[in-house]
C-alpha cells in the first residue's frame, strides 16, 4: 500500500494539520507520499522532505495551481491516484475544496473527517454534528478520505529525509481564476493548534468587548475564537468561529465565556481536554459538557482570571 | 439564465438525534424533517438573484428546486416553491443516497434542465458530508465557488467570496458554475401564507434514477452508528480564584 497526503500549505509554509494527517496515514500504514501542489512552493516541499515517516514528496509546481484552485488541482491527484491505495488531504477549507472533486474525477465515495483508523478500509467519523459516530468502510480501488486533525496526534515535523520528485503535469481547466483574498492578521496561536483556547459568544454584546478576551488570551498564550452567534451578529470575522461548520478544536484548555453551548458549537469543541465555562446564566447548556463552570458576569470574571493567571 | 438550486430533507436543526439500539442508525420515527438549513441559504440567494434580476434587467429568470429523497421530500419542494422557486423536481429514492449518486443523479438534471448556475449548501447537517457540490462540479466539469458568502452575476462570469481558515478568498468562474452556500451568504425569508397557497399550485415533477438511467451503487459502507463518548458534567466553581486553583492543581493546564 502506497498512500498520498496532500499537503496543506499557504504557498510559503507547511500548515501543522499535515502532520496530522500523516499520522492518520501512519496509522494506516504503508509507504507515504506527499503532494505539494502551488506555486514557488520551494521552502513548502523542503518542510514537507522533513516530516518523519515519508518516503518521497512530489512537487507541482506551476501557475496553474497556484491558490490551489480545484478545477486544475483536482484533476492532477485523479491523475496520480492510479499509484496509490490511499488519497489523504486534512479536513480544511482547502482539503474539503479539493478531495471531493477527487474523489467523483475517480468515480468513488469520499470519507469526509474520519477521527480514528479501525483498519486499512474502515474508519470512524462524527455526523450529526457528533450526536453520532459512524463506522463506514470502503471498497474503493483508491479510498478517497478527508481527516480531522484533532482525530490524530501530529508526526514530528523533524527527522526525514524524503526524495523529492517534480511533477511536469500542467493541468489548467481554465474554468476558474483567482481574485483576490482576505486573510486576517494575528499574532495569536492559530486556532486548531493552540494549546488553550478563549472563546466567546453572544454574551460578549459586541466586538469592542473581545478586547478582555484578546487580553486574557495573550497571557496564557491562547488562540481566540467565538460562536457562530458572535459571528453573525458581526462581533468577529468568520475565520474565529468554532463548531460544526467552523473550524474545529481539540487544546488541552478550552475557556468558552458567554456561550449558552448551542449543539452545533459543542460539535467544534467538545473533544478538548478540559473545558471551563464562564456564563452568567445557570441553566446554560454549557455547563454540562464544562469540567469546571462559573456562574459569573464575565465582564468581572475574565480581568480577574487574567489577573490571578 | 436558469438557476437550480439543490435541496435535502434532513431531521430539522432543532431535534437531538439518537442512536438506534441495534446501531443500524439514528432513530428518525416520528421526528421532526426540515430542508437542510444550508439549502435554505440556497433557495434564497436564488430567489434573490431572480428579483435583483426583475429589477436591474439582470439575467437570472427561472428558479428550478430538486431534491434527490423520499416521496415525503415534496413537502421541503413545497416549501422552496413558496420562497419563490418557479418549479419543482423530485428525483424519488427511497434509500439512504451517498454524496456520489446523489451528485450523479443531480449531473442527470443538469443534462435535462441546462441551467447557468447550480446552488447547493456547503454540507447537509445530517452526514455533515460536504462533498455533494464539489462532485457535481467534478461531473460536469464546471468551476466551483464553494462555502460562498457572496455571489455576483457579472456578463458570463460569477465572482465568488469564499470563507476559508484564514479569512476570505473571491474567485471568479465562467457560467456554467457551481456555488454551494455557508452561513453568511444570506439570511433566508419565511415563506408567506399568500406564497404557501401558491405554491401548491406550482408544478412539481417526479423523477426516478432508474428514469434518469443513473446508478446509484456506492463504494461506502456503514457497518455501525454508536452514540458519542458522553462527556459527564464537571463541577461548578464558587470563584475565579477557585477556578484558577482547580486549573493549575487539579487539571494541571496552565
Amino acid at each position: 500500500m502506497t498512500i498520498l497526503v496532500i499537503a496543506e500549505h499557504d504557498g510559503k509554509t507547511l500548515a501543522p494539520a499535515t502532520l496530522n494527517t500523516v499520522a492518520a496515514a501512519a496509522k494506516i500504514g504503508g509507504d507515504i507520499n506527499v503532494l505539494v501542489a502551488g506555486q514557488g512552493i520551494g521552502a513548502v516541499a523542503e518542510a514537507a522532505a522533513n516530516i518523519a515517516g515519508v518516503a518521497k514528496i512530489l512537487v507541482a509546481d506551476n501557475a496553474a495551481y497556484a491558490h490551489q484552485l480545484p478545477e486544475n488541482v483536482a484533476p492532477l491527484v485523479a491523475e496520480l491516484a492510479a499509484g496509490y491505495s490511499h488519497i489523504l488531504a486534512a479536513a480544511t477549507s482547502n482539503g474539503k475544496n479539493i478531495l471531493p472533486r477527487v474523489a467523483a474525477q475517480l468515480d468513488v465515495d469520499q470519507i469526509s473527517e474520519i477521527i480514528s483508523v479501525i483498519s486499512a478500509d474502515t474508519f470512524t467519523r462524527p455526523i450529526y454534528a457528533g450526536n453520532a459516530i459512524a463506522t463506514v468502510q470502503s471498497t474503493a480501488p483508491v479510498k478517497v478520505i478527508t481527516v480531522r486533525a484533532t482525530g490524530f496526534d501530529p508526526v514530528a515535523a523533524q527527522g526525514g529525509s524524503a526524495a523529492v520528485e517534480a511533477l511536469a503535469a500542467v493541468h489548467d481547466a481554465g474554468t476558474s481564476s483567482f481574485v483576490s483574498e482576505e486573510l486576517a492578521k494575528s499574532d495569536r496561536p492559530e486556532l486548531t493548534a493552540a494549546k488553550i483556547v478563549v472563546s466567546g459568544g453572544r454574551g460578549m454584546q459586541n466586538g469592542d468587548n473581545f478586547k478582555y478576551l484578546y487580553s486574557l488570551a495573550d497571557k496564557l498564550g491562547a488562540g481566540v475564537g467565538a460562536s457562530r452567534a458572535a459571528v453573525d451578529a458581526g462581533f468577529v470575522p468568520n475565520d474565529m468561529q468554532v463548531g460544526q461548520t467552523g473550524k474545529i478544536v481539540a487544546p488541552q484548555l478550552y475557556i468558552a465565556v458567554g456561550i449558552s453551548g448551542a449543539i452545533q458549537h459543542l460539535a467544534g469543541m467538545k473533544d478538548s481536554k478540559v473545558i471551563v465555562a464562564i456564563n452568567k446564566d445557570e441553566e446554560a447548556p454549557i455547563f454540562q459538557v464544562a469540567d469546571y463552570g462559573l456562574v459569573a458576569d464575565l465582564f468581572e470574571a475574565v480581568p480577574e482570571l487574567e489577573q490571578a493567571v | 439564465m436558469k438557476v437550480l438550486a439543490c435541496i435535502k430533507r434532513v431531521v430539522d436543526y432543532n431535534v437531538k438525534v439518537r442512536v438506534k439500539a441495534d446501531n443500524s442508525g439514528v432513530d428518525l420515527a416520528n421526528v421532526k424533517m426540515s430542508m437542510n438549513p444550508f439549502c435554505e441559504i440556497a433557495v434564497e440567494e436564488a430567489v434573490r438573484l431572480k428579483e435583483l434580476s426583475i429589477k436591474e434587467g439582470g439575467v437570472a429568470t427561472e428558479i428550478v428546486v430538486v431534491c434527490i429523497g423520499p416521496t415525503t421530500a415534496q413537502e421541503q419542494l413545497r416549501t422552496a416553491l413558496a420562497l419563490g422557486a418557479d418549479r419543482a423536481i423530485l428525483v424519488e429514492s427511497a434509500e439512504d443516497l451517498t454524496s456520489l449518486a446523489v451528485a450523479k443523479l443531480l449531473k442527470a438534471v443538469v443534462d435535462k434542465e441546462q441551467p447557468q448556475l447550480m446552488i447547493l449548501g456547503k454540507q447537509a447537517i445530517d452526514s455533515d458530508n460536504n462533498q455533494t457540490g464539489q462532485m457535481l462540479a467534478a461531473l460536469t466539469g464546471y468551476g466551483q465557488g464553494t462555502f460562498a458568502s457572496k455571489v455576483e452575476v457579472a456578463g458570463d462570469k460569477v465572482v465568488v467570496t469564499r470563507e476559508v481558515d484564514g479569512g476570505a478568498q473571491t474567485v471568479s468562474l465562467s457560467l456554467p458554475a457551481i456555488i454551494t452556500t455557508d452561513l453568511r451568504l444570506n439570511e433566508p425569508r419565511y415563506a408567506s401564507l399568500p406564497n404557501i397557497m401558491k405554491a401548491k399550485k406550482k408544478p412539481l415533477e417526479v423523477l426516478t434514477p432508474e428514469a434518469l438511467g443513473v446508478s446509484t451503487a456506492s463504494t461506502n459502507k456503514t457497518l455501525k452508528v454508536e452514540a458519542p463518548a458522553a462527556r459527564s458534567a464537571g463541577i461548578k466553581v464558587k470563584s475565579v480564584a477557585e477556578l484558577v486553583e482547580k486549573l493549575k492543581t487539579e487539571a494541571k493546564v496552565i
